[in-house]
């Protein structure tokens, strides 16, 4: 069951960034971590691909625009 | 294709074009169908990217106002009659502007919650399964299985024949039925398919208002979800619901775990996550603009679905969301309630950074908007 809401349409691809990586992604974007959008430790997807307070994950979104598109989120308590 | 695709993203990176996945897709749709050699590809890549970014929102842009507008005008157009039924005829779903304004109030509570239930692949034509699986789900009472009842106010008691065709005609189970009953009531006889119910005290009014709990008993269906409609959707059964349940419908066995949605947001978040109600939002208020005959940008839709899900759960736009929560007092204060925004301001001592477009305008400074969003840095002489 828990992992089956990671197959629903609506529910994008979500992956842990590794420290190396959020430090590249971070400088790509010209940003602070604390800037990007943020998801809850609590959050369904969070709590079953096992994120916690700090990390920030890689979204990859199906957009009706672009096709994919990728966007970041940081996990907060 | 693969080949062509790599082939144009190859030439895209070469002319330092971002191109989007899609937009890349195209591009290599048409080299195939044109039949272009290098020369000519060279040549598109280098005039989409020249309308591609001509195109593009410049830095600077207010894309908030021009999202506002762009929702906003069609939305007066909109009819205030919110008796429409959306394609299933016994089901009445929420549309127009009610269901907008419920969109991006991110109401708690909808007016019509549903659900669209379909089923994976091996019970998609199986209509024996999805009727039980339909029984299962919509609520069905006492009441819609007996076949004679009547209060007994002689011998004190309530009387229940069981319908058993019905029964099977629902695909219950009998065993269930007993057990539910057996739960809900302690004085009970049973008889096969005839139920004897006594009050716990032999009076008339006890009678009475016993004979109507055994007939509102439910006996089957998942908790807010009352009325089921099957339906047949080029070749497969879909069930729509009136209420909602999306945590406990997923968890059934034979329901499909990647198609079966809800229109009610918050459920979307709490069972799938704030992406998916991202999505949820998306998709809800696109569906509600096209049965309009409307069409909006989907651009200006997701810009309102990310600022109500950059927080990491759904927030409402307007008072007691994003517009109530800024970080400026100023602009607090110019929306709505502004004597309690004043007010808590200066009893807790806030700093106002003048950083956004509403501070700006009122104290009379440039706005940080377009032109106004470039500063002169300057190099200290040593």
């Amino acid at each position: 069951m828990k992992k089956d809401i990671l197959k629903h349409e609506l529910v994008p691809d979500h992956v842990i960034l590794s420290e190396s990586e959020v430090t590249k992604v971070l400088k790509k974007i010209e940003a602070h971590a604390e800037q990007l959008p943020k998801i809850n430790s609590d959050d369904p997807v969070a709590k079953s691909i096992g994120a916690k307070a700090g990390d920030v994950l890689e979204i990859t979104r199906k957009s009706a625009t672009a096709g994919k598109f990728i966007t970041y989120r940081l996990v907060q308590d | 294709m693969q080949e062509t695709i790599e082939k144009v993203t190859k030439v895209v990176k070469k002319k330092r074009a971002k191109f989007t996945e899609s937009l890349i897709y195209e591009i290599a749709e048409t080299v195939e169908k044109r039949d272009m050699d290098d020369k000519e590809l060279d040549e598109l890549v280098k005039r989409v990217k020249k309308a591609y970014e001509r195109a593009r929102v410049e830095n600077g842009e207010a894309v908030g106002t021009v999202a506002a507008q762009s929702v906003g005008e069609p939305g007066t157009q909109m009819t205030m009659r919110t008796f429409h039924y959306a394609g299933v005829a016994e089901l009445n779903v929420t549309l127009g502007l009610p269901r907008l304004i419920e969109i991006v109030d991110a109401r708690k509570k909808i007016s019509t919650p549903t659900m669209a239930i379909y089923f994976e692949e091996e019970f998609r034509v199986d209509e024996e399964f999805v009727r039980t699986i339909a029984n299962q789900i919509g609520k069905s009472t006492m009441n819609d299985i007996v076949q004679d009842f009547h209060t007994n106010y002689a011998k004190m008691n309530v009387v229940v024949e069981l319908d058993m065709p019905k029964i099977e005609d629902k695909r219950l189970n009998f065993e269930d039925i007993i057990n539910r009953v057996e739960k809900a009531f302690k004085k009970v006889q049973i008889d096969n398919n005839v139920l004897s119910f006594e009050p716990s005290k032999p009076s008339i009014r006890e009678l009475r208002l016993l004979a109507d709990k055994v007939r509102d008993l439910q006996i089957s269906g998942v908790k807010n979800i009352g009325k089921v409609v099957i339906r047949k959707e080029e070749d497969e059964w879909v069930i729509h619901t009136e209420g909602s349940n999306l945590g406990a419908v997923l968890k059934m066995e034979g329901v499909d775990k990647v198609r079966t949605t809800t229109n009610d947001i918050h459920e979307v978040e709490k069972v799938l996550g704030i992406e998916a109600a991202r999505n949820s939002i998306i998709h809800e208020a696109q569906r509600t603009m096209d049965e309009q005959g409307l069409t909006v940008d989907v651009r200006h839709i997701m810009l309102v679905a990310d600022m109500m899900s950059a927080d990491g759960s759904v927030k409402s736009i307007g008072r007691h969301g994003i517009s109530g929560e800024k970080a400026s007092v100023l602009a607090r204060a110019s929306f709505e309630e502004t004597g309690k925004h004043l007010l808590r301001a200066s009893i807790r001592g806030e700093i106002d950074h003048l950083t956004g477009i509403i501070e700006n305008i009122i104290i009379g400074q440039p706005i940080p908007l377009g032109t106004g969003s470039v500063g002169v840095l300057m190099k200290q002489k040593k």
